[in-house]
This record gives structure tokens, C-alpha cells and sequence, in this order.
């Protein structure tokens, strides 16, 4: 017998979606980071798609589903930039896997937690894409701390209320 | 061996995946072999096919969103712009006769360019055609500064065709799709082009930076480049007409990452972050277009105008620094003209040109010659001395006030034979 002890019952849930809801919503997130910055610049510091793999990937709890949901939105937003395919795609893997990983282990439900989730998972995508821009592409990029401390503030601030809004679309996996 | 795999399977997904994705990215990449390129190479067939797949599905939802968004902005600004519809027009005419007088004082200037370049077998580039766009949407990435355009190869666009506003460059096309297209900017890393400082002639390449400036990092430092400076394109880079702006210059530091050289910084002419039109250049000709060749010709006649006016007003108008001109006796007559030519040797005296003024019939103080020269005057001496005012007794109005002190300095009676020196 399996000497599991969770906190909560919740903790132990793994939600599932309808497949337009898994189709359309990291589409919708993707679409919104590509119009909303025409009109409001500054909201490019956004990263919608980043918020939307680790909804997915938390509410899954299964890493591999985690990464493939990662890998689909990041190479979809590979698609739209000048860059590479892949760039995106290895970034938002890692972190759906590490995600969902991490589902296991804290209750994500709680606002604090995610909160600390989007805040933390934000500024490693910021390390993984400097290190994948730097090493894999060869690219003189910098890393300038205090802009992605910002993004990962912005971030954690719009993600919340995106997490309780997806949070609708849950159904029992 | 297949406990290994169920154990491991998660880790070993992850890798698979992670792996295929590096192994495509290595393929990906191409490096350029010339030293210097004009950046944001275009990709690979295969890749292209599947930005193809990805624009086919956002940039029609794009399109949507930014035709219903016009629409409801179109609206309300038709009405406001009916309600200054006339004034508008009145300024804007006045804007028109303004910059025709500034085209028709540059047109003698452009057509004795186009004679040297003529001279110099030298090539220019002048825009023939352009197709103007919408930005209908974004990259969502601030690491990659890219914009999509509602017009495709179906209007004719090509990648490698240059995008500019009327205030200056924006980037070029990369990607083309049928009906939309990816502009990349100059303000993203991968972008390149070459650029003349207006004033100086220095040239350079232009680089976006991941910060989303816009940067020339391939000068040394210098002190003739300033902030402020104008800088435009070379037209070197084979992509960008000579001539169009790119911005001012911002700011020059030195760069840690490409020492010895600096990091000139410029502020975009266009407005970047805000782009709602632009113009794809797609064709140059060697001549002037046609409309430029008659906006030139307008310019010309202006100008003829403008100096036969300015003949015709300068033959009226008396000269009065003319030195072969007669000066205006006062002993003239009322039908001398003041034009008239000179008959007599022009004076030593620069001044004896000047009107003077004619002797007054019953001179008082105030008559020109009655005022002692400065050489006569004694510092601290009573100014009454000099002259005073021919008081009328008033003794009932200021009965204390003691009587005037007598003017004891000779005063001559008649204007002085020399003219005063005014």
C-alpha cells in the first residue's frame, strides 16, 4: 500500500479539459500577446502563452503532458517571430514539465502559491532564454535583471486572474 | 530493461523531446558568410512552410480583430473629423503654399545635384511605387521586434523590400505570405542596415538590440559625432533607398561588448512601438518619378516667380546702400528721384549718403547743431549751462520756485555749416 499523505483532497485531483478548451484557450493566450502589444505596447512585457503552459501544466499534474502542452504553445509562438523554431518551444517544455512536476508537491490552488509559481517560473524562462539566444544560437544578448524582475512581476500580477479564469474550464480528470 | 523505461519515462520524454527540438534548431540556423548583411535571413523552405501554418491561422482572426477595431474607430473619428473638416482644410492649404515656396527654393538645388551625379555616373535610387499597409499585429515577443502587414505577395510584396512611414524606416519584409506579410524592424536584434550621418558623412551599420534600441556599433569614437545628428540610409545595404530617415542620434557610450568601438544610439524617426500604416517600398527607378518630375517643375516656375518678384521689388524700392546712388540733397527738389544715378564723385563720409534733414527756419535747443559736441561739454558741469528752456514768468503757479538760471553758453543763431554727425 502506497504511504501517500497529501494535505488536501484537491491536491491529489488531476483535472482534465475538453480538447477545444486545450486547443483553443493556449491559441487565445497566443493571439492576445500578438494584438493587445499593436495597441498597448507596454503589455509586451506580458508573457501570455508562459502563463497559459503552466495553468495546464499544474492542473494536469502530468509532466508529460506538461511538456507537450509547452512544446505546442512554444513553438506556435516561435511560429509569429523571426526566430528560430525551437527557441520557444525547449523553453516552455522544460517548464511545463517542471510545472507539472512541481503540481505534485505544493497545492497550486492556493492564490499564494501560484502567485510564487508565476513569479519564479517567469524569471527562469528569462534564464533559459538567454542561455538557449547565448549558447545554442551564439547570439551577444545580455540579461538585464531588473527588466525581467518587472516581466516576472507583470506576469505573476496577470496571471492570476487568467488562472482563475481557465479555472472554469476545469472538468475531472 | 523495462522497468528502466516505465521508470524513467517522464525523464526520458522530456529529453527526447528537448533533443529533437536542439537537433532542429542546429539545422535551422544559418550562418551568413559575408562580413556584412542586412540581417533576418529568410528561412528555409521548410520552415517558412510551417510560419506559413502558424500566420494562416492568427492572421486572419488578426485581420478580423483590426478591421471591426477600425471600424469602431473609423466611426467616431469620421464624425470629429467632419466637425473640423474646414479648418483643417484651411490649414492644410496654408501648408501646402508654405512647403511649395520651401520645394521651390530647394529645386535649384536638386536639379544642380542631379546634374553632378549625372557627371559622376552615379546611380540613384528614387522610390516609383510603393503599396501601403496596415499593422494588423505582432510577434508578442519582446525579444523579437516583428509586425504583420494586411498585404502579401498577392499585392505584389517580395521579401527584402524595405518598409518605411513618412517619417522614416521601418525595417524590411522577411516572411510573405499570400495576404499578409512579417516586417522585421530595425529594432530587432537580427536586423541590419547601412546608414550616413547627414551632417558628417560618416557611414555606418545599423543594429537593433535585444533591448529593442536601435544602435550603430561599428564606429570608433568620435568627436564629431554628436547627439542630435541626422541619420538616414546609405542605400549601401541594397534594400533601403539612399536618403531615408532612420532617426537622431541619442546617445554615445562606449560598448563593453564590442570594444574598441561605441554604441551610438538612435531615436527612431518612426514611431515603432505605435506603427498603424506603412508604406513596402516595391520598386526604385533611376529617374524621377513622374508626379516628382511635375511637383519639380511647379517648384522651378515658382521660383522664377520668386526671383522676377524679387527683381521687380528691388528696381522700385530706393537703395539707400547703393554707393553709386545720389544722397538726397536737401537742396533737391521734390521730382529728384532718390534712385537717380550720381553725378558728382561720392563723398568720403560712409554716412553722406543718408538723408539729411533740412535746416530749420527758427532753430530753438532741439534743432540739429544747437547741442554742443561732446568735446565741449565739462563733466560735472550744470546741465542748465548747456542750454536753457526759454521759461515763460509763472510766478502765480510756482510762487517759491526762484527765477531760471540764465543760459550763459553762446548759442548759435543759424544751423552750423556742417551738417550735424548723427
Amino acid at each position: 500500500m502506497a504511504e501517500l499523505s497529501y494535505t488536501s483532497r484537491r491536491e491529489i485531483d488531476q483535472y482534465g479539459f475538453h480538447p477545444a478548451v486545450t486547443l483553443l484557450a493556449p491559441l487565445a493566450c497566443i493571439l492576445l500577446q500578438a494584438v493587445l502589444p499593436r495597441a498597448f505596447p507596454r503589455l509586451a512585457i506580458l508573457d501570455l502563452p508562459l502563463i497559459a503552459t503552466i495553468f495546464f501544466a499544474v492542473a494536469r499534474r502530468s509532466p508529460i503532458a506538461g511538456a507537450v502542452t509547452g512544446t505546442f504553445i512554444g513553438l506556435v509562438q516561435d511560429g509569429l517571430t523571426s526566430h528560430p523554431f525551437g527557441v520557444n518551444g525547449i523553453t516552455k517544455a522544460l517548464l511545463g514539465y517542471a510545472a507539472a512536476s512541481l503540481g505534485y508537491a505544493v497545492d497550486v490552488d492556493n492564490i499564494l502559491n501560484r502567485a510564487m509559481l508565476l513569479f519564479s517560473f517567469s524569471l527562469v524562462q528569462s534564464l533559459l532564454l538567454y542561455i538557449i539566444t547565448r549558447w545554442l544560437l551564439g547570439d551577444i544578448v545580455r540579461l538585464h535583471p531588473l527588466h525581467e524582475l518587472l516581466a516576472a512581476l507583470a506576469n505573476m500580477v496577470a496571471g492570476v486572474p487568467v488562472f482563475y479564469l481557465l479555472d472554469r474550464f476545469k472538468t475531472r480528470g | 530493461m523495462d522497468s528502466f523505461f516505465s521508470r524513467f519515462k517522464n525523464p526520458l520524454v522530456l529529453i527526447a523531446i528537448v533533443l529533437t527540438q536542439v537537433i532542429s534548431l542546429a539545422i535551422q540556423v544559418q550562418r551568413p558568410s559575408q562580413d556584412f548583411d542586412s540581417g533576418g535571413q529568410a528561412d528555409s523552405a521548410t520552415v517558412t512552410l510551417l510560419r506559413r501554418w502558424t500566420a494562416g491561422i492568427f492572421t486572419p482572426v488578426e485581420m478580423l480583430l483590426h478591421g471591426s477595431g477600425t471600424h469602431v474607430r473609423g466611426f467616431w473619428a469620421n464624425y470629429v473629423d467632419l466637425r473640423h473638416a474646414r479648418e483643417r482644410d484651411q490649414q492644410l492649404q496654408q501648408e501646402i503654399a508654405r512647403l511649395r515656396l520651401e520645394q521651390s527654393a530647394f529645386a535649384e538645388d536638386a536639379a544642380q545635384g542631379r546634374r553632378l551625379q549625372e557627371l559622376l555616373a552615379f546611380k540613384q535610387k528614387y522610390i516609383a511605387t510603393t503599396v501601403a499597409a496596415q499593422v494588423i499585429g505582432t510577434s508578442g515577443s519582446e525579444r523579437s521586434r516583428v509586425v504583420y502587414i494586411d498585404k502579401g505577395s498577392a499585392d505584389g510584396l517580395k521579401p527584402e523590400q524595405a518598409v518605411i512611414t513618412p517619417e522614416g524606416v521601418v525595417g524590411k519584409l522577411r516572411d510573405v505570405f499570400q495576404h499578409t506579410a512579417q516586417v522585421l524592424l530595425i529594432s530587432d536584434p537580427t536586423s541590419g542596415a547601412g546608414v550616413i550621418l547627414e551632417s558628417t558623412r560618416i557611414r555606418g551599420i545599423l543594429r537593433g538590440t535585444d533591448t529593442g534600441q536601435v544602435q550603430i556599433d561599428n564606429l570608433t569614437a568620435d568627436s564629431r559625432i554628436q547627439p542630435g545628428e541626422t541619420v538616414v540610409t546609405s542605400g549601401g545595404d541594397m534594400v533601403f533607398p539612399r536618403g531615408i530617415p532612420v532617426g537622431t542620434i541619442e546617445s554615445i557610450a562606449p560598448d563593453p561588448l564590442h570594444q574598441p568601438y561605441t554604441a551610438i544610439t538612435i531615436r527612431p524617426a518612426a514611431s515603432l512601438a505605435r506603427l498603424e500604416e506603412v508604406l513596402v517600398i516595391t520598386g526604385t527607378q533611376s529617374t524621377l518619378p513622374a508626379s516628382a518630375q511635375q511637383d519639380l517643375s511647379i517648384a522651378q516656375a515658382t521660383a522664377e516667380e520668386q526671383k522676377r518678384a524679387a527683381d521687380l521689388v528691388a528696381e522700385r524700392l530706393p537703395s539707400l546702400h547703393d554707393a553709386g546712388a545720389a544722397p538726397a540733397s536737401p537742396d533737391a527738389g521734390p521730382d529728384a528721384r532718390p534712385g537717380a544715378p550720381a553725378t558728382a564723385t561720392p563723398p568720403a563720409d560712409p554716412n553722406a549718403a543718408l538723408a539729411r534733414p533740412r535746416p530749420a527756419l527758427h532753430p530753438d535747443r532741439y534743432s540739429p547743431g544747437s547741442t554742443p559736441s561732446a568735446d565741449e561739454l565739462t563733466p560735472g558741469q550744470p546741465t542748465t549751462a548747456i542750454a536753457a528752456p526759454v521759461q515763460r514768468p509763472s510766478s502765480a503757479a510756482h510762487p517759491a520756485q526762484p527765477p531760471p538760471a540764465q543760459d550763459t553758453t553762446p548759442r548759435p543763431a543759424t544751423p552750423p555749416s556742417t551738417p550735424p554727425n548723427f
